[in-house]
């Protein structure tokens, strides 16, 4: 699974960081989203569509399915 | 049945009579098991569009072609006359980006989900000084009054640095603001009362600085004085009777459904219940008003440009095919083992709930700290519910213990 964020659609609504701990943070400068770690594990595959898909900005993208690198 | 013609058109807001106290007014969701998109009409006369499907409110919410600016000369107003109250200069709730995203971004470190977290202490310890207050040397209480509403109350006033002192007074101007039996000329009067209440504040706040949310815009040189004013009356309003009216229904609700208050106690479950509480309650009932600013295809109709869209959460997030499913009890009843993380209680989009961090940590200690420490919590009188309110809540709930 390929996870990316594009900062500039992110409006700090933390829901990422409250659905998806693991993978995704805020950034203490800007309050920006920041991904945590760049390989997603099988086990958190469900709480990072979540949050991809609860995201208000639309800001997080996933793409493939397999247990794959991160991008962004 | 009669054709669309002659069938009545929904005049908004609709009466909160009849059907469940905890829920929307019936109008809602009959209008929502007709379709996703339904006409209504709004208190001036101009049409506007019900849009009460989960998918659609998402669009609604999420999409840069409705507009949340209230200048636009066709923005839904829920109050007859309202038009006349706007100024050129409204807070960032009611602003497009760029200038939105702006401005929201002067806010967005305050919330912080981590923030947020390091506060758990400090908002455990207004709980819990709130409980000894309410319990000592009596056995009954208003649990509005006396809980629900410092609760939130004082972790605002802490955070945006206002003495808490003065909350009598802008509580019951914020009351008169979000009232729809107040006329213009009172919401003009309210509006301008707390405006002036935040001018001074950050005129202060600017001379003789502290370590608090209003210092801290009042300092910007990038913001003036009069915006700075709007975003602390924005939080101000925002940040405490939402959440006073959330815990004061919480606890009614639980109090009728007392076989699933156990659902509180486990740290494990304890979100995911909050995540539902939010979700059934829903108590923005009026819907969220956008503008459409081109022609859009939504829910089998054309939404045409300049046409005034009210996104009802509400019923959106009653929706069966999301919350609903095997084992789970109607999406119109309380269920504290319902996965209801896709709740709309805060929004979508851009504007979704700037608090929401705050909101949620806030809901989570009160409600599991009152259930603890007051095992043997119930009703003890007549309630009463906050109907003319465009925040749905409690006015009084009578409890003993
Ligand atoms: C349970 C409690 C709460 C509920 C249900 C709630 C609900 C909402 C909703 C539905 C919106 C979106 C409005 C729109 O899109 O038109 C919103 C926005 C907002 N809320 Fe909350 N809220 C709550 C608590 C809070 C708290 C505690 C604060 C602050 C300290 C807060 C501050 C704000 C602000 C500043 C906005 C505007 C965000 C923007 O326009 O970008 N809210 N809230
Ligand atoms: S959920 Fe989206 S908008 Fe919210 S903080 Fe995460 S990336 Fe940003």
């Amino acid at each position: 699974m390929q996870v990316s964020v594009d900062r500039d659609r992110c409006c700090s609504s933390g829901m990422c960081v409250t659905n998806a701990p693991e993978v995704f943070d805020q950034d203490d400068r800007d309050s920006l989203v920041m991904l945590r770690q760049t390989v997603v594990p099988p086990e958190q595959f469900d709480d990072v569509r979540l949050a991809a898909e609860l995201c208000p900005g639309r800001a997080i993208t996933v793409t493939g399915d397999g247990p794959a690198r991160t991008g962004a | 049945m009669t054709t669309a013609p002659t069938t009545p058109v929904l005049a908004l807001p609709a009466p909160h009579s009849g059907g469940c106290p905890f829920g929307p007014p019936p109008a809602y969701p009959e209008a929502a098991a007709t379709g996703p998109m339904t006409r209504a009409k709004l208190p001036d006369g101009d049409l506007c569009w019900l849009v009460t499907g989960f998918a659609e409110v998402r669009t609604v919410l999420s999409d840069r072609r409705f507009s949340a600016d209230i200048r636009h000369p066709a923005f839904p107003l829920l109050v007859a006359g309202a038009r006349e109250l706007i100024t050129d200069n409204p807070d960032f709730l009611r602003l497009d980006d760029p200038e939105h995203a702006r401005q929201r971004r002067m806010l967005t470190g305050e919330f912080l989900v981590k923030r947020v977290e390091e506060l758990r202490p400090e908002i455990q310890r207004i709980v819990d000084e709130a409980l000894d207050r309410m319990t000592a040397g009596r056995t009954t209480a208003d649990l509005v009054t006396d809980f629900a509403l410092p609760v939130p109350s004082l972790v605002i006033c802490l955070l945006l640095g206002v003495p808490y002192e003065d909350h009598d007074r802008f509580q019951s101007l914020s009351r008169t603001m979000l009232s729809r039996e107040s006329t213009v000329e009172q919401l003009r009067e309210a509006q301008e009362g707390v405006l002036e209440y935040l001018r001074d504040l950050t005129t202060r706040k600017r001379a003789q600085p502290e370590d608090d949310v209003l210092s801290r815009l009042a300092a910007r040189d990038d913001l003036s004085a009069e915006d700075a004013a709007a975003m602390g009356v924005l939080l101000l309003v925002a940040g405490h009777e939402t959440t006073a009216n959330m815990i004061a229904l919480s606890t009614a609700l639980l109090l009728d459904h007392p076989e699933q208050i156990p659902g509180l106690a486990d740290p494990a479950t304890l979100p995911g219940a909050v995540e539902e509480l939010l979700r059934l309650l829903t108590i923005v009932h009026t819907g969220l008003p956008r503008v459409a600013l081109e022609d859009v295809e939504l829910g089998g109709v054309t939404v045409r440009a300049g046409e005034g869209v009210m996104a009802m959460l509400s019923t959106a997030n009653r929706d069966e095919a999301v919350f609903g499913g095997a084992g789970r009890r109607a999406t119109d009843e309380l269920d504290l083992h319902r996965d209801a993380r896709r709740q709309l209680a805060f929004g979508f989009g851009v504007h979704q709930c700037l608090g929401q961090p705050l909101a949620r940590a806030e809901l989570q200690i009160a409600l599991e700290t009152l259930f603890r420490r007051l095992p043997e919590l119930r009703p003890a009188g007549e309630r009463a519910f906050r109907t003319e309110s465009f925040i749905y809540g409690m006015r009084s709930l009578p409890v003993t213990w």
